[in-house]
C-alpha cells in the first residue's frame, strides 16, 4: 500500500479534538437551562475520538487514551442507577432528585442537582457504547 | 418500604451492571445471577404479601403525582407474573449452568438474561404506555443478543427476521402510542381509561384497540402474525428457547389483557369478537403445526400458539369466569412450557438431535426424566389433578357462560391434539427399542434433571393446591373486571 502523508490532517486534528471536546463538555453542563446533555455531550465527545481514529489509528488511540470502553459503559450504567436509587435510603420513591444552592469559590452561588449525577452516567453510557461500537467493527477482519 | 413495587426491576438492573464489569469470569457470573434472581423472587414474593393485605401497590417515580410522572402499578396479576418470571428464569439459569459451553457463558449470557428479567418485570409493573413500550424494547434487545449468542449459521439467518419483525412492530407500537395519545392526550394507563370513558367517540378508539392488537399480537403471536415465531424459536439452544417459549410471548398476551380490560371496553362487540376469533384461529393454527412436526422442539414451539390462543379466548368472552381462566392458565402455562422445553433440551442432549427418528426406548436409561416428562405431558393437557384443568375449565365455562358454542368446543378439541402431540414425543422417545445415542452431553442428564423437576414440583403443587391460589387470582382478576378499582388506585381520586 502507498504511504500516504497526513501531515496536514494530524496537525489540524491535534487543535480540532481539544475544541470540539470543549464544546461537548459544555454542551453536557448546558443541558439543565439550554439545550443538550448527557446524550448529545457523549455523542460529540465520542466524535472528537473518532476524528483521532481518522487521522491515527486504533493502537495511538488506544495508547493516549488506555479506556476499556465496555467498563465505561458498565460504570455509566451503575452511576446512573445508584443515583436513581438513592432515593431508597431516604424512603422516598425511585428517581427523586433533590438540588440546593451552594456557594463555591471560583463560581460564586450555584445550584446542584443530583440530576447531573444521573447524567455523567448518560454521558459515559453514551460514549462507551458508541466506541465500543466503532472499535470493533474497526477491529474485525 | 414505599419502593417496593420497584424491587423486581431494580435487582436484576444492579446485578446486570455490577456482571458487565467482569464478563469473563464464569463462576462469579453464575454466583451473582443466582443471588439477584432469587432476591427477586423473594421481592415478589413479599410484594404479593402487601398487595394481599393492602391492596393494590403503586409507587409514582421521581414523587411527580399520578397523571404527569410514571407510576409503577402493583396489582396481584403483575405481582403473581413477576414471580412466575423470576422462578422460571431462576430454573433456566441453573439449567444453563450445566448445558452451556464456557465459551458461550463468557459472551455476556448471564447479563442478557438479567436485562431480560429487567425488561419483563418492568412491562408487568409499568402504569404508563409509553413505559411500557420501554420495557419491551430493554428485554427484546436482551433478546436480540440471546438469539444471536453462539454465531451458527440458522442462527444468524433468523435473528435478522426476528429483528426485523420486532422493529417493525416496535414502530407500530410507537404509532399507536402516537394516535391514542393525539385522541386522549395522556400516557397514564389509569388516566387513559378515564378520558376514554369520557370521550364517548367509539370509532376513533375502536381503531386504536385494533392497532394495539396488531401490536401485541406480533409479539405475542396470534394467528396472522405468528408466521415469525416457529423459526425464530427453533434457532438458539434450549434454555434460551425455554426463557423465549416461556416469557416472551406472555407479555405479549398480557399487554392485550391489560389493554382491553382497561381501556378498549367499551365498544367490545366488534373489539373483542376479532380478539375471540383471532384467538380461535391460533388455536387451530398451532393445533395443525404441533400435529404435523416429528421435531421436538418444533412440536412444542406450535403448543406456545395453542396456549397463547387459549389465553386470549378466555380475555375476549370477559366474562369473570373466562378472565379468572385466562390468568389461571396463563401462570401455568408459563411454568409448564419452560420444564417441558428443559425436558425436551434433555433429550436432545442425549440423543444428538432433535428429531424424534433419532430417539426411543430412553426409558431404559432414564427413568426418571420419561416420568418426569409424562407428567408434564398430562399437566399441559389439563388432566384433573394437574395444573393445566382448573384454567381451561373455567375458560370453557366462561366461553359457555357467554352463551357461545364453538369456542369453547374448539378448546376442548385442541386439548385432545395438544395431549395426541406431547404424547407423541413420549411414545416414540421413551418407549420402543433403545438406539445408538450420539449426543455428547448425555452424562450431565440427571444434573439436567433437577430444575426441570423443581419446575414440575411447582406445576403440581400449583394444581393440587388451586384452592389455595384460587383467592390469589380472583384478586388478580379484580381490576380487569373493574377497571375502576385501578383507577382510583392509581389517580387516587
Amino acid at each position: 500500500m502507498r504511504k500516504t502523508n497526513d501531515l496536514i490532517l494530524q496537525t489540524v486534528t491535534k487543535v480540532i479534538s481539544f475544541i470540539i471536546i470543549l464544546f461537548s463538555i459544555h454542551l453536557f453542563f448546558a443541558g439543565h437551562y439550554t439545550p443538550g446533555g448527557g446524550f448529545i455531550g457523549g455523542l460529540m465527545t465520542a466524535a472528537a475520538l473518532v476524528l483521532l481514529l481518522l487521522a491515527y489509528d486504533i493502537k495511538t488511540l488506544d495508547n493516549i487514551l488506555p479506556f476499556d470502553y465496555k467498563l465505561m459503559t458498565a460504570a455509566g450504567l451503575l452511576i446512573a442507577v445508584l443515583t436513581a436509587a438513592g432515593s431508597l435510603l431516604f424512603n422516598v420513591p425511585f428517581f427523586t432528585h433533590a438540588y440546593d444552592y451552594f456557594d463555591l469559590p471560583l463560581l460564586g452561588e450555584t445550584s446542584l442537582h443530583t440530576a447531573v449525577l444521573f447524567d455523567i452516567g448518560v454521558y459515559m453510557v453514551v460514549i462507551g457504547i458508541t466506541m465500543t461500537i466503532i472499535q470493533t467493527i474497526g477491529e474485525s477482519e | 418500604m414505599i419502593n417496593l413495587p420497584l424491587l423486581p426491576i431494580l435487582i436484576p438492573l444492579l446485578a446486570g451492571v455490577i456482571l458487565m464489569f467482569f464478563p469473563k469470569r464464569i463462576k462469579a457470573q453464575r454466583t451473582i445471577s443466582i443471588i439477584s434472581t432469587v432476591a427477586t423472587i423473594a421481592a415478589a414474593v413479599v410484594l404479593i404479601a402487601e398487595i394481599r393485605q393492602n391492596g393494590i401497590q403503586t409507587l409514582n417515580l421521581g414523587s411527580w403525582p399520578a397523571p404527569f410522572g410514571i407510576p409503577l402499578v402493583s396489582d396481584m396479576l403483575s405481582a403473581l407474573l413477576v414471580l412466575t418470571t423470576g422462578i422460571v428464569t431462576l430454573a433456566v439459569i441453573w439449567y444453563s449452568i450445566y448445558y452451556l459451553e464456557d465459551e458461550y457463558e463468557r459472551y455476556f449470557y448471564y447479563i442478557a438474561v438479567q436485562f431480560l428479567m429487567v425488561g419483563l418485570n418492568g412491562a408487568f409493573t409499568t402504569g404508563d404506555i409509553f413505559n411500557m413500550f420501554v420495557f419491551f424494547e430493554v428485554f427484546l434487545i436482551s433478546s436480540y443478543l440471546l438469539i444471536v449468542l453462539g454465531g451458527k449459521k440458522a442462527q444468524l439467518r433468523e435473528s435478522v427476521k426476528y429483528v426485523l419483525i420486532n422493529v417493525i412492530s416496535s414502530a407500530l407500537f410507537v404509532s399507536a402510542v402516537a394516535y391514542l395519545y393525539g385522541v386522549v392526550g395522556t400516557l397514564n394507563m389509569a388516566d387513559i381509561s378515564v378520558k376514554i370513558a369520557e370521550l364517548n367517540d367509539p370509532g376513533i378508539i375502536t381503531v386504536i384497540a385494533i392497532f394495539f392488537l396488531l401490536v401485541f399480537g406480533l409479539k405475542g403471536a396470534i394467528f396472522p402474525l405468528y408466521f415469525w415465531l416457529p423459526g425464530s424459536y427453533h434457532a438458539p439452544p434450549i434454555p434460551v428457547l425455554a426463557l423465549f417459549g416461556a416469557l416472551l410471548t406472555k407479555v405479549g398476551v398480557y399487554a392485550i389483557m391489560r389493554t382491553y380490560t382497561l381501556f378498549f371496553y367499551h365498544d367490545t362487540g366488534y373489539t373483542h369478537m376479532i380478539l375471540g376469533v383471532l384467538a380461535l384461529l391460533s388455536i387451530v393454527i398451532g393445533s395443525i403445526g404441533a400435529l404435523a412436526y416429528r421435531d421436538v422442539k418444533m412440536i412444542i414451539i406450535y403448543n406456545i400458539i395453542i396456549a397463547v390462543g387459549v389465553i386470549l379466548y378466555g380475555v375476549a368472552v370477559m366474562t369473570p369466569d373466562g378472565l379468572e381462566g385466562a390468568v389461571f392458565y396463563l401462570l401455568h402455562d408459563m411454568i409448564i412450557k419452560t420444564a417441558l422445553f428443559l425436558l425436551v433440551g434433555i433429550m436432545m442432549a442425549i440423543a444428538g438431535s432433535s428429531h424424534l427418528k433419532s430417539m426411543g426406548g430412553m426409558i431404559k436409561d432414564y427413568p426418571l426424566i420419561g416420568w418426569t416428562y409424562f407428567v408434564a405431558t398430562l399437566s399441559l393437557a389439563g388432566i384433573p389433578p394437574l395444573s393445566g384443568f382448573i384454567g381451561k375449565l373455567l375458560i370453557v365455562r366462561g366461553g359457555f357462560g357467554a352463551g357461545e358454542m364453538i369456542g369453547p368446543l374448539i378448546i376442548l378439541g385442541s386439548s385432545l391434539i395438544v395431549l395426541y402431540s406431547a404424547m407423541k414425543i413420549f411414545t416414540n422417545g421413551f418407549w420402543g427399542t433403545p438406539k445408538e445415542y450420539t449426543g455428547a452431553k448425555a452424562h450431565l442428564a440427571s444434573r439436567l434433571w433437577i430444575p426441570a423437576a423443581v419446575l414440575m414440583v411447582i406445576a403440581i403443587s400449583y394444581g393440587v393446591g388451586a384452592e389455595a391460589v384460587r383467592p390469589f387470582i380472583t384478586q388478580a382478576v379484580e381490576p380487569l373486571i373493574d377497571p375502576a378499582i385501578y383507577i382510583e388506585a392509581v389517580l387516587k381520586e
